[in-house]
């Protein structure tokens, strides 16, 4: 195979047109031809730029190099050792903004497809049935750490704590272990029995014990688990919380869904299947307010269930938060989008279902304190987008849960829980990462924080 | 596993089981509610907590089959078990938090309607517990939908039935039985109203015109109850609260119960046809499009 070592090489994916219309995963991987060949590009830099770009600092030229010679095995041994959910990673990252942002190919050419290759790589190694596997001679550390919440910070620092050799129980909330992975990033994008399952049975393959339907602050306190079940230490991996709204007229009516909702009745509870017994409302033409990751999954998981969607986004295109690959995908898929556009209003029949968003056009004004320029709306400009459905996407607060029933626990006025340099949080021995820290962020901030944290929580405990 | 220990019918489509939880019995305080899963593809239902054995690791629950899951899930036998059981979720009773010489000096009136009858009983039997006295008031439409009579009997000195065919006890509805109650000189400054939506929304019409502070229970529609999808939101004094972490109590006179019920039609079309797959199996096809 001839390539130009500019450009990447292409990877397959689903056509749009089909596509648009099932639920199957878009990009269809990398053959083992091709991912040889993507990785005959990289550089193998010295002093490589790549692995600063990365959260969880993956030797990203060491398995590069490995897949170069054809060894997967090695390459997965290599990406194992810093990360526990490789095929997920590879799936959703923003490498663009991460390590292919700092590749060296990337400054007169086309950066190496590190996601891609990432992912080819978990993929096989999972169809070669290799798991990863703690360190040779491990001693164990005799020491219990409860992890609250099985999604991606949670699943990170619970696999690395088991690799140190720490007795390691998670507590999900959910009847099903993944977090955001299962509830929120849609099938189409991360697989859930293919991907994200075997993801997790490898975490629980290194010894990590998953309790579902156990919400900690209700059914145990932090102070329960400490005192009561004998942990040592503890880390909050609870996520993100409650959807915000716009609080415009008409919010409260039938077909007005949070993104939340809205996605994890499709995910979760498998309600894009016409066979699932949790209902959800198949639109025939639905507005999508926002313009982040969570508002293009919930505009194409609205596509596929049938609908003319169109996305309202109050900023302009250079703005639109979500990843590059996402928004294209999306116009791919025949997405409207309606930039510099805001909802005014939300208009229902008389028995309250919505019949159209009422929305005004956007200028960009002058920067604000942030850089951006912020929008501003051009008077006279109202419009009524015809619709059944208002689904919104404005990002989360923090769930007020584990806060208000743990004494100690110190948020910031955002609610997100305060940690220092080692995740730790204003109550000893306990720690906190991901999106209960930080607001609404990527599965890979995520990650890095859980994992800076199982780093944190072993200090801790050979101190204590 | 979560087991079924006891199933008993209350009333026509009314059930009452014990189910193994050890993780809700533990903690769980009068007006929280817990979720149960019936089988692994089965919708998340809400359900209040009826009762609690903390030693057994027990809890009751009490519901109405009203769509197919509630439908599948009275099938469900002694001995069998639910795939999830996950709780307690919302708040405790605000009642709960007050010092008990503090609630001895109120005088409560607690207002029960259908199958809330279930979640009135568990604050009854703590009040009772904690040697409180209060008044209650029961109603149905008909006595033989009036449930836990017997129990209720048993931790509330001054209980009234109310029927709205006069079947048993007062003749009326509910605010028919307190008007009644006031009238003949019995004040109250405190009450709690658990039921039908539409009954929760005239009692508190009553008792704001009495100058009653009431609080209710909401049970909406719910997904995941822990404050993560948003779908149990009500306005409550025009803001926008979370009947799931926010509740489900709520000052009784600040409820927009026309949306909440408006709300609570959201999925019924769908809730239909799979009540009508469940029952007539293959037969219904959903083609003919008669039911839609």
């Amino acid at each position: 195979m001839e390539i130009d070592v500019l450009k990447k090489v292409p990877v397959a994916e689903q056509d749009p047109q089909i596509r648009a219309t099932n639920f199957d995963e878009v990009n269809l991987g990398y053959t083992k031809d091709e991912a040889v060949l993507e990785a005959s590009r990289c550089l193998t830099c010295k002093n490589a730029r790549c692995v600063e770009g990365c959260p969880v600092s993956i030797n990203i030229p060491g398995f590069i190099s490995k897949l170069k010679e054809g060894d997967v095995e090695g390459a997965y041994e290599v990406i194992s050792l810093s990360s526990s959910l490789p095929a997920v990673c590879g799936r959703v990252c923003p490498q663009e903004t991460q390590c292919e942002a700092k590749c060296v190919r990337g400054i007169k050419g086309e950066a190496v497809s590190i996601g891609r290759l990432e992912r080819f790589v978990a993929d096989t190694a999972k169809d070669m049935g290799i798991k990863p596997r703690l360190p040779e001679g491990l001693v164990k550390k005799g020491k219990k750490v409860a992890v609250i919440g099985a999604g991606p910070s949670g699943l990170t620092c619970a696999g690395d704590l088991a690799k140190l050799g720490y007795d390691v129980t998670i507590f999900e909330a959910l009847h099903k272990a993944g977090g955001v992975l299962v509830y929120g990033i849609p099938e189409f994008r991360l697989p859930k029995d293919k991907v994200v399952a075997k993801e997790i049975e490898n975490v629980k393959s290194l010894g990590v014990k998953i309790v579902t339907d156990a919400v900690i602050g209700r059914a145990l306190t932090i102070d329960d688990l400490f005192e009561k079940e004998g942990f040592s230490a503890v880390f909050i991996g609870s996520g993100a919380g409650l959807p915000r709204f716009m609080n415009i007229p008409g919010e409260q009516s039938l077909g007005v869904f949070s993104a939340n909702e809205y996605l994890t009745r499709s995910n979760l509870m498998g309600a894009f299947s016409p066979d699932s017994r949790t209902p959800i409302m198949r639109a025939k033409k639905a507005v999508i307010v926002g313009g982040g990751n969570v508002a293009m999954d919930a505009a194409r998981t609205a596509k596929r269930l049938g609908a003319e969607v169109h996305v309202v986004y109050r900023r302009s295109e250079a703005e639109l938060p979500a990843r590059a690959e996402e928004v294209h995908h999306a116009k791919e898929e025949g997405i409207i989008f309606d930039l510099l556009t805001n909802p005014v209003e939300i208009i229902a029949d008389e028995n309250g279902w919505v019949t159209g968003c009422k929305c005004i056009r956007m200028e960009l004004g002058e920067p604000d304190a942030s850089g951006r320029r912020s929008p501003v709306p051009v008077e006279g400009s109202e419009f009524i987008i015809e619709c059944d459905a208002v689904i919104m996407s404005l990002g989360t607060s923090p769930n007020p849960l584990i806060k208000t029933t743990t004494a100690g626990l110190e948020t910031n006025k955002r609610g997100g829980i305060i940690v220092n340099e080692s995740e730790m949080t204003t109550r000893d021995g306990v720690f906190a990462g991901g999106d209960a820290v930080t607001g609404a962020a990527t599965v890979i901030l995520a990650m890095g924080a859980g994992k800076s944290a199982a780093k944190g929580i072993d200090e801790y405990l050979s101190k204590n | 596993m979560f087991e079924i220990v006891s199933k008993t019918k209350l009333a026509d489509k009314v059930w009452r089981m014990d189910v193994v939880a050890p993780l809700v019995a533990g903690k769980a305080m009068p007006g929280q509610f817990l979720i149960i899963r019936v089988d692994k593809d089965g919708e998340r239902i809400p359900l209040t907590v009826c009762d609690f054995d903390r030693e057994k690791g027990i809890v009751t629950i009490v519901f109405q089959t009203v769509g197919a899951e509630t439908e599948r899930m009275s099938r469900v036998e002694v001995g069998e078990c639910f795939a999830d059981v996950v709780g307690p979720l919302g708040r405790p009773s605000d009642l709960c938090d007050l010092p008990i010489e503090e609630l001895k000096k109120k005088k409560i009136l607690f207002i029960a309607g259908g199958v809330g009858t279930a979640p009135v009983y568990n604050q009854l039997q703590w009040l009772h517990e904690n040697g409180v006295d209060v008044d209650c008031i029961q109603g149905a439409r008909t006595k033989d939908l009036l449930i836990l009579e017997d129990e209720m009997r048993a931790v509330t000195s001054n209980l009234y039935f109310a029927t709205d065919d006069g079947s048993y006890g007062i003749h009326g509805n509910v605010c028919v039985a307190l008007q009644q109650l006031w009238d003949e000189g019995k004040h109250y400054d405190h009450c709690v109203v658990i039921g039908p939506v539409i009954m929760m929304k005239f009692a508190c019409q009553l008792t704001k015109k009495l100058g009653i502070h009431t609080i209710i229970s909401m049970n909406t529609i719910m997904v995941d109850g822990t404050g993560m999808c948003g779908a149990c939101r009500l306005l409550v004094g025009g803001e926008v609260k979370f009947a799931c972490v926010d509740g489900p109590e709520f000052d009784g006179h600040e409820v927009d119960f026309d949306q909440a019920m408006q709300r609570s039609r959201l999925y019924k079309t769908q809730e239909g046809e799979l009540m009508l797959r469940l029952t007539e199996g293959d037969t219904h096809s959903g083609n003919c499009g008669v039911c839609s």
